[in-house]
């Protein structure tokens, strides 16, 4: 890329905002500003279209301790200790090249995590693809398992849980959402405002490269268009080698004090980590670009600005204090260059050597952004095309069963988690698919209890139906939650859009940030951080609207919590929660080649209500399984259970195919012995485990291991062959 | 008993080493610049990316400063125990016969195994019985063990994968081996994974807890 071909239209800055530089500036911006400028007002770093909107969502709660604005949300889990978490986006660079695209987005999440003080304990991912017949989603789909294990796997953080799904709608923009958590004990959080004029600037990490230059502009707010191949050196290559050196490095120099504020650089490199820091801590920042530890010798200032090398973090340090930085740095082998310092002139100043080549006022890049007010319309009906029909419309309750495990939705993700390490660290107690969230436990750390996390948003569900969809999408995850007895603390999400500058896209994001709002509140967990990521759009269209959200919480008894799979023979099975199971949005209604658009109503206050029965239930009696009902119904959940626990049940219920197979939030499974399932208020008992089958009285009875075939083989059997 | 673990820069397992190493004696890390051994009594190699595993896995990590010390504390008949990565950087330091190949299904793969204890006459394994089935995790990408024809006497197999196990294609089942003179150990299975049955299984603590019984000279 040179400058010269690229005036501001090129750069993805409108006329009208070019001219806003222009006044703020008082003269026309040089190359190297109007590059800067160009990534600081882009979407990806701006939330110019939708900082208003997020504004709506609630932040506050007793156990916040950072909520939005630092490079992670931050939640009390008592002892002492706080849980730093975040999700953000890896969409469009895992679209152009998605090994490195999704490993990126891991080592970025990770870096935000040990940025506030704390060492990351947990990675989740969700992923959201084409179709499995479609070559191209599987490549996708492949190559990104193999990133996020590749990172994940290299650097120790154990890889505990997410979620996969697809549907035509991700076919040219599949979704990479890495979410992180970390803990750290309360005293070493550290925040990102730069603070003490004369303090040094040092950059820790990688050396600077020209990979990823213009990744914020070109990839992350724009469309994706037919020529990905062109763009692949705009992706970021990533080396976990180096984080981990970071991470242990960044770490250490916290325990020992040594630095006044640290900050990771991601979008936009050096430009945005420099002048949010600034920004934060009201002060100026000189940067002499010629100080960069530079991969390649004849890089352009503006270049050094702007590049996405990955594994760089940048801090702030006492000048008295350097020398121990410096010699701590280098006994981890992590490279440390003092690149400039701290100054009251709140501008951000770029040097290359003794020459100024930019001088930007710190407020123009961060504070002072133009902001956009959505225009949403609702569109008149669906805007998306039917699915292909798969199943017939009158089918067995057997074969619509067997056609909804083998779905890849809901089919066993062994395939995925086998290729991750859950468990280096430690504290993880259950592993992927053994219950609904992840649990993790806090003994190591000084902490007591456990951790919970889970990572929930069904896409379909919100296209039919934005608001309900979001919503449903928080109440999923704080079910998960209870099923292993957790109590939510706080919540991040990533809203995964098309391009908000069309009115039904502004009105898909528009009502599910109000959906996420509405549950929030009910549920009373704060929203502590999240990322947004916008222009998910292919040459085919949008993607389904995807606010994603990952919660975290905390159970008091790390002994004592459900798994999904059945326990022993003769457990009482039944159902717990609200559960007012219908077709729309479902599964089955997908595969029968249909998408509405609507969803019945929830009442949020009642389900909030709901789930802290079930959360006590959990908690208060012998529980041995939990499992909710999501995809595929009560019937799909049974089967999950019976899979997992390798045993049968014998189960009457009405069963008409709503029952059966018809989906919406709130219901939960629970089995346990008939005493204590009984002692449950409002519990209805549906069976019995037993046997070497799944019996639905006069629907359905499938053997054990024929539902587990059918389950275990429909991802490997996508890439036979 | 003092157990001293290993930490190159890129190692991924030490802390849970050095944890697991604690629930039966005393033990600390060792700093992978530093070539003084400090006094301990036996030493674990953990798994983890030693130096990212760049060139090939276990192979840079096998010139430290602390691996040449630690060579030479096998080779006066000090017991060291390699663990995924321990094991492939205690090939490359030819302590061990064989080496470690890509798995079969070319993708790292992370499952509970059972193992087979075959020689509980080891330092590592004294605490189990012949037959024995331990319940294990595996973590790996490279950890198909293969020797050539005629390079691994019976005798040095301490543990097979148990029939349907094998998570990697390893020649005969082999899932860990030890030296002639049976004082160095390398296996995949992370022992240290499965010291508690909160986490999943407490099988792999036998073998820590063998070599705590090591005789402390």
């Amino acid at each position: 890329m040179t400058l010269a071909a690229a005036p501001h239209r090129e750069l993805g800055l409108t006329d009208a905002e070019y001219d806003g530089i222009c006044e703020r500036l008082g003269r026309d911006p040089n190359a190297l500003e109007l590059a800067v400028f160009s990534l600081m007002w882009s979407e990806h770093c701006a939330y110019k279209h939708s900082k208003k909107l997020l504004r709506m969502l609630p932040t506050e709660g007793p156990h916040v301790v950072m909520g939005p604005g630092e490079n992670a949300g931050v939640v009390d889990v008592g002892d002492d200790l706080a849980v730093a978490f975040k999700v953000e986006s890896h969409n469009h660079p895992s679209a152009v090249e998605p090994f490195e695209g999704a490993a990126t987005g891991v080592g970025g999440i990770l870096r935000d995590i040990f940025a506030v003080g704390a060492r990351p304990i947990a990675v989740l991912d969700s992923l959201r693809f084409g179709e499995l017949d479609s070559a191209r989603s599987r490549y996708l789909f492949d190559g990104a398992v193999k990133g996020i294990g590749h990172y994940g796997n290299s650097i120790g953080v154990p890889t505990v849980g997410g979620e996969v799904y697809f549907e035509p709608a991700y076919e040219q923009n599949c979704l990479v959402n890495a979410m992180c958590v970390g803990i750290a004990r309360r005293e070493r959080l550290i925040r990102s405002a730069a603070a003490g004029v004369g303090n040094r600037l040092v950059l820790l990490g990688a050396r600077t490269g020209r990979d990823g230059i213009g990744g914020a502009s070109v990839l992350a707010s724009a469309e994706l268009s037919e020529d990905e191949a062109s763009k692949r050196p705009t992706v970021q290559i990533g080396d976990p080698f180096e984080e981990s050196k970071l991470v242990e490095c960044c770490l250490e120099l916290l325990d020992r004090e040594l630095l006044a504020s640290l900050q990771d650089l991601g979008a936009a490199g050096l430009s945005s980590s420099s002048s949010e820091m600034a920004s934060k801590g009201e002060v100026g920042l000189d940067i002499d670009v010629s100080r960069v530890p530079l991969r390649e010798a004849d890089m352009e200032p503006f270049e050094i600005m702007i590049s996405e090398s990955q594994e760089r973090m940048l801090c702030v340090v006492e000048p008295e204090r350097l020398d121990q930085v410096l010699a701590l740095c280098d006994r981890w082998e992590v490279r440390a260059t003092t690149i400039g310092e701290v100054t009251d002139t709140r501008h951000l100043r770029v040097f290359d050597g003794e020459e100024l080549v930019g001088d930007m006022p710190v407020d123009a890049l961060v504070d002072d952004v133009p902001l956009y007010d959505l225009e949403p319309e609702a569109p008149a009906g669906q805007i998306y095309p039917a699915p292909p029909a798969r199943v017939a419309e009158r089918c067995s309750a057997e074969d619509a069963l067997l056609a909804l495990l083998a779905s890849p939705n809901i089919a066993s993700k062994r395939f995925v988690f086998e290729q991750y390490d859950p468990i280096v660290g430690s504290r993880t107690i259950r592993r992927p698919q053994s219950a609904d969230a992840a649990v993790l436990v806090l003994e190591a750390d000084g902490g007591s209890g456990a951790l919970a996390i889970s990572i929930d948003g069904n896409g379909r569900r919100v296209a039919c139906d934005p608001y309900t969809g979001a919503a449903e999408a928080v109440l999923e995850c704080a079910r998960n939650l209870a099923c292993v007895g957790a109590e939510p603390l706080g919540l991040t999400n990533c809203l995964n859009f098309g391009n908000p500058e069309k009115p039904h896209i502004a009105w898909q994001l528009t009502r599910a940030v109000e959906g996420l709002r509405d549950a929030c509140l009910a549920l009373g967990v704060p929203v502590v951080g999240g990322n947004v990521s916008l222009y998910n759009e292919g040459g085919d269209g949008p993607i389904y609207p995807s606010p994603i959200v990952g919660m975290v919480g905390k159970l008091p008894d790390p002994e004592a919590v459900p798994r999904t799979g059945f326990a022993q023979e003769g457990h009482a099975i039944a159902l717990v929660g609200m559960f007012a199971p219908a077709l729309e949005g479902s599964e089955l209604e997908k595969l029968r080649g249909r998408l509405g658009d609507a969803l019945p109503p929830v009442d949020l206050p009642a389900h909030a209500d709901a789930l802290v029965r079930v959360r006590a239930a959990v908690r208060g009696v012998e529980l041995p399984t939990a499992h909710d009902i999501s995809e595929g119904g009560l019937a799909c959940a049974l089967a999950e259970c019976c899979i997992e626990g390798d045993l049968g049940a014998r189960v009457s219920l009405d069963g008409d195919e709503a029952a059966l197979f018809g989906e919406g939030p709130g219901g939960v499974i629970v089995a346990g012995p008939r005493a204590a399932v009984d002692s449950i208020e409002g519990a209805i008992v549906i069976g019995e485990v037993g046997g070497d089958a799944l019996e639905i009285e006069g629907a359905l009875s499938v053997p054990v291991s024929e539902l587990r075939t059918v389950y275990e083989d429909a991802i490997p059997a996508a890439f036979a062959g | 008993m003092k157990f001293g673990v290993v930490r190159f820069p890129g190692s991924c397992d030490e802390v849970d080493a050095l944890m697991a190493c604690r629930r039966f004696a005393d033990a600390d890390l060792l700093w992978h610049g530093d070539s003084d051994l400090a006094g301990i009594d036996a030493v674990v190699v953990p798994g983890g990316f030693s130096y990212g595993d760049y060139l090939r896995v276990g192979a840079i990590a096998r010139f430290s400063p602390l691996m040449e010390s630690v060579i030479e504390f096998a080779r006066d008949g000090g017991p060291v125990l390699g663990i995924c990565n321990g094991f492939q950087v205690l090939c490359e330091a030819s302590l061990l016969p064989g080496a470690l190949l890509p798995n079969d299904s070319l993708r790292f793969v992370c499952r509970q195994v059972e193992v087979a204890v075959e020689n509980p006459d080891t330092p590592f394994t004294r605490a189990c019985d012949q037959g024995d089935l331990l319940s294990i995790p595996v973590k790996h990408t490279t950890g198909r063990y293969y020797a050539p024809p005629g390079t691994l006497p019976e005798e040095q197999v301490v543990l097979r994968y148990a029939p349907g196990h094998n998570p990697n294609g390893s020649m005969n089942d082999v899932a860990g081996v030890c030296n002639e003179a049976g004082n160095v150990m390398g296996l995949m299975p992370h022992p240290e994974h499965a010291v508690d049955p909160l986490t999943g299984s407490a099988d792999g603590g036998r073998l820590f807890e063998s070599l705590a019984m090591v005789p402390v000279a």
